[in-house]
């Protein structure tokens, strides 16, 4: 046994540090996407568009059902040999593609299921008033259920940072990719990983104290 | 603002179920007209087909120069009906996520293209017509039943609707409440506004409607001038009904 090198674990955190940014980077450009996605997936199932409902359905069937890292190495592997347009398709490219198809079709659901949950009144209301149903979901359903949805979306977008941290087996080197580097070079595993394990968590929990604070924000239509 | 309303042979079916077996029915302008009669006889039916939250499944719907085959309604169709009908939740249905005001403002600058600057001043004079002057920036979690619904109604005053829909208004509300709000549909109701009135309040049906339906089984059964019905009533049904509640 040997004792922990704090020296190490200090010399590495400017070094890690440096590849926050891509690690944020890919998180929130794929939580965007995810959101956006998801959202269009939902009002698919919510509105039961004739086909286009049965597509989404198998879309989220598979992109549930199948393994992130399985997905990732799909699109970076496995797809590039047959279409010719993502051939050459770099890791940075594949991961945020792969994080948004599979944290869409989860998103999808949660946000389906906060649509529905949604006073039947409150759509009986707005259709009363003549809105289109495109007005009365953006301007009264949505918003609505961005409320109830809210804290599980944040579970998902943590999720999805540390899901971030599998876009070193792309051959991407952001957090998680250059502790590997690291710990393959001085041998000090424990020191490298544990170090990048604090990073994740850090990030993480300055994110929860933004969630308390949005949720603060979103609740206050129904505070007394 | 006033419209001419006609409704002729509108039959809504809930699976094999009749709910509406053909109603025919004429408003004029300014006409106010309350439907009474037991729970489960097409009364709330009848009023949330006429703006299809429900939709018929036959029969004609005319509301000023505008006229609606039922059947055939498109999606066009409906939203011209909706946009000259105001109607009046039984639970309120205020928009949740939406001040009090911007309830009022909603249908005006959403759905009639009003600015911001012009549908806030028409929402605080409504907000002051129904004694809420200093509630506008208030949820509705936040107001009591009464406040609520007076916003309800405020909503649908905002749209200057030809034909006010009140579907049951007072019947989700404390009784310490219900007076406020059914003063202030008496009071909309002197502006010569016409409407269409399902209500439980025997009391407030005779002295505010020009015209009391007894409806039962999906049908109406007798109408008259309120003396007449609650004084006179031809039909053994209505006189029934009117014991078991009076």
């Amino acid at each position: 046994m040997r004792a922990l090198d704090l020296g190490y674990m200090l010399d590495l955190v400017p070094v890690i540090l440096g590849y926050v940014p891509l690690t944020l980077f890919m998180a929130v450009v794929s939580m965007l996407a995810a959101l956006v996605l998801a959202s269009l997936l939902a009002i698919v199932r919510v509105q039961r568009l004739p086909v286009l409902d049965r597509v989404v359905a198998l879309f989220i069937s598979f992109f549930r059902g199948t393994p992130l890292l399985v997905q990732l190495f799909l699109f970076y592997f496995g797809l590039p040999q047959i279409l010719p347009a993502m051939e050459g398709i770099n890791g940075v490219s594949a991961a945020i593609f792969g994080l948004t198809l599979h944290f869409a079709a989860y998103m999808a659901e949660s946000i389906r299921g906060a649509i529905l949950g949604v006073d039947r009144s409150q759509w009986e209301a707005a259709q009363s008033i003549g809105m289109t149903q495109g007005q009365l979901l953006r301007r009264i359903i949505l918003p609505q259920a961005t409320r109830t949805v809210a804290p599980t979306l944040m579970n998902y977008f943590i999720d999805m940072i540390k899901g971030t941290s599998l876009a070193f087996t792309l051959g991407v080197t952001e957090m998680m990719g250059a502790a590997q580097k690291e710990a393959a070079g001085s041998f000090l595993y424990l020191e490298a990983y544990l170090i990048v394990a604090i990073f994740y968590w850090v990030i993480v929990e300055t994110l929860s104290v933004g969630q308390r604070a949005l949720e603060t924000r979103l609740g206050k239509a129904v505070a007394r | 603002m006033s419209g001419e309303v006609r409704i002729e042979g509108l039959v809504k079916q809930f699976g094999d179920n009749t709910v509406l077996a053909g109603i025919d029915l004429e408003l004029e302008p300014g006409e106010r007209v309350a439907i009474i009669g037991p729970s489960g006889t097409g009364k709330s039916t009848l009023l949330r087909c006429l703006n299809f939250l429900d939709r018929p499944d036959a029969g004609r719907i005319a509301i000023g120069d505008l006229s609606v085959d039922a059947a055939r309604a498109s999606k066009a169709d409906v939203l011209a009906l909706r946009r000259r009908t105001g109607f009046v939740f039984q639970n309120y249905a205020l928009f949740a996520n939406k001040t009090a005001r911007q309830n009022l403002m909603e249908g005006l600058t959403v759905v009639r293209g009003w600015s911001h600057e012009d549908a806030a001043a028409k929402a605080d004079d409504i907000l002051r017509q129904i004694g809420l002057g200093d509630r506008g920036d208030s949820y509705p979690a936040a107001m009591s039943g009464g406040q609520q619904q007076r916003v309800g109604i405020g909503r649908a005053m905002a749209l200057d609707a030809e034909l006010m829909l009140f579907d049951e208004p007072t019947s989700a509300l404390d009784p310490e409440w219900v007076g406020e709000v059914l003063d202030l549909i008496r009071r909309i109701a002197d502006g010569n506004q016409t409407m269409l009135i399902v209500t439980h309040e025997m009391q407030f049906a005779r002295e505010i409607a020009d015209r009391v339906i007894f409806m039962e089984g999906g049908r109406i059964v007798e109408q008259g001038p309120p003396s007449q019905i609650f004084g006179n009533a031809q039909d053994d049904r209505t006189r029934a009904f009117l014991r078991r509640v009076g």
